[in-house]
């Protein structure tokens, strides 16, 4: 069991002097295995509550649960991919994904294994000796999501993992994560402000509001996708053509916009 | 380095060529000429002879070679000792807020003393043993290692110590996985400075706590006069600090191959 719990989580940074709500109050709970994408504009605080689930900050109020347990800080059992990757530099594309591997107890031949299987899953093979500055940015975030999955996290934490790569090389990384996340299921909390994005992977989508930031929405994606058989469809054009993409999607627009919030899409 | 391509580099060549030859043909004609009495200033070709003949015939105990190869050992020393407690030193301070607030104030105050300061000590404790001059080494090359060492630590990118921390990594891995390589070019400038500030110590601890190595054969040739062996002392120095500092730029080449991203 690996749900993640917001108990009337706050967070406020100080700023020039004076404090400020950054995250206000929000009670949410992803449950075990669940796709939870979270939309919404720049500074609403939708990072910095990913950033309480991985440990790498805390709430000012409140608390965050992962499995039950409060999270006190970060650990290789909440893998985080880091929207500018955050590959070591000096290490390869193998040491990279063995990194999390190497402070777990298991054998040599076993963390040998799991590496390889994840260099092949990704599509790296050829590239294991390379270091991260000889790869396309497309190959860097592969890179850094073989580093989290290798881990065989229970909650996986993505920071938009795509924002910095090119239209072509983002949708055939959503169509190969659409196709990880169906097939091995792990309780994933997915930022993004691209909303299309969103509808695309998540089961649910949280459309979250601007200073303090709140959950504005949770619209739920699963049903609709599971009776519609978007998953028969390998191409995410095919599935953004669907009647019941386009109504998700605008109805998630229509949610960012009645509050002129100023998304980027 | 991208304005120094090949058309720059013969300019450049020909500049400190044209540079060299006129500094020495004005030594050399000051000195001819008698502007300078022969006894403070010893003509250009009269050093040539005499570092020639010393790497030759032995002056004060050994040859030039010998000389050097007796500094040059307690430099390694030195500043091998000040690297391996530098680095990790500078390292565990810019990754513990408690060990930085130890060691700062004794660090702060202890850096402003001459290395030159600790011969005394270094004769007492050591008599003429490798020791001394060692120390006296040691104290020279020692804060840059460790400032270096710090302050390319605490400028490492926070994505990587956070990224770190989420895979797992406890402070050594922390400290030799991340703080080490990406403070390694900061590292490496600061043992550049190390290496000159260790250098420059040594000679002066052999000026009075040595009885061989270049400084020792600079001592005894002032003592005899002998301003040529002074200044072939000092043409070692100086060749042999150029060296090493071309190794530790080859060294930095070496160590970081990689890019940033």
């Amino acid at each position: 069991m690996a749900d993640i719990v917001f108990e009337s989580v706050e967070r406020s940074f100080k700023q020039g002097g004076k404090e400020f709500l950054a995250v206000g109050g929000i009670d949410f709970r992803v449950k075990d295995r669940e796709f939870v994408a979270i939309v919404g504009p720049s500074g609403c605080g939708k990072t910095t509550c990913l950033r309480m689930v991985a440990g790498l900050d805390m709430p000012s109020k409140g608390r965050v649960l992962v499995g039950g347990n409060e999270v006190k800080g970060p650990g290789p059992d909440r893998a985080v991919v880091f929207q500018q990757f955050a590959l070591f530099p000096w290490k390869t594309v193998q040491q990279n994904i063995e990194f999390g591997l190497k402070s777990m107890s298991m054998s040599a031949a076993e963390k040998r294994d799991k590496t390889a299987r994840l260099i092949s899953l990704m599509g790296l093979e050829g590239y294991e000796q390379a270091y991260p500055h000889q790869l396309s940015g497309g190959m860097q975030q592969r890179v850094a999501i073989a580093r989290a999955y290798v881990l065989e996290p229970q909650v996986l934490l993505m920071d938009e993992p795509f924002g910095a790569l090119d239209a072509q090389t983002r949708v055939v990384m959503q169509e190969e994560l659409v196709r990880l996340a169906r097939k091995n299921p792990k309780t994933v909390l997915f930022i993004t402000h691209a909303v299309e994005e969103a509808v695309y992977l998540a089961d649910r989508v949280v459309v979250m509001s601007r200073r303090p930031g709140l959950i504005r929405d949770v619209i739920e994606i699963k049903p609709i996708r599971e009776k519609e058989g978007w998953d028969s469809h390998s191409q995410i054009e095919d599935v953004m053509d669907l009647s019941s993409f386009v109504q998700l999607r605008s109805q998630i627009w229509k949610l960012l916009r009645e509050q002129n919030l100023g998304v980027d899409h | 380095m991208t304005h120094n391509d090949s058309l720059n580099q013969s300019e450049f060549l020909l500049w400190t060529g044209l540079g060299l030859i006129s500094f020495i043909g004005f030594w050399y004609l000051s000195v001819t000429l008698g502007f300078v009495p022969k006894q403070f200033l010893p003509a250009p070709h009269q050093v040539v002879l005499k570092f020639v003949q010393l790497l030759n015939e032995p002056f004060s105990g050994y040859t030039l070679f010998a000389h050097i190869a007796s500094s040059f050992q307690r430099f390694v020393y030195g500043f091998i000792l000040a690297l391996v407690i530098g680095i990790p030193m500078g390292l565990i301070m810019a990754l513990s807020k408690f060990a930085n607030q130890i060691i700062t104030p004794f660090f702060e105050s202890i850096r402003f003393v001459a290395p030159i300061a600790w011969v005394p000590f270094a004769a007492l404790w050591f008599g003429t043993g490798i020791g001394g001059p060692v120390l006296v080494i040691f104290m020279g090359a020692f804060p840059p290692v460790l400032i270096n060492a710090y302050r390319g630590a605490i400028h490492v990118d926070n994505k990587y110590l956070e990224a770190a921390k989420m895979l797992g990594a406890g402070k050594f891995r922390l400290m030799t996985e991340v703080l080490f390589p990406a403070a390694i070019p900061s590292i490496i400038a600061g043992l550049r400075i190390s290496a000159g500030l260790g250098w420059q110590s040594l000679v002066g601890a052999e000026l009075i706590v040595a009885s061989s190595g270049v400084g020792y054969m600079m001592v005894k040739g002032q003592a005899s006069i002998q301003t040529d062996i002074v200044m072939s002392g000092m043409i070692s120095i100086g060749l042999i600090g150029l060296l090493v500092d071309i190794l530790l730029r080859q060294a930095e080449k070496l160590a970081v191959h990689y890019k940033e991203i």
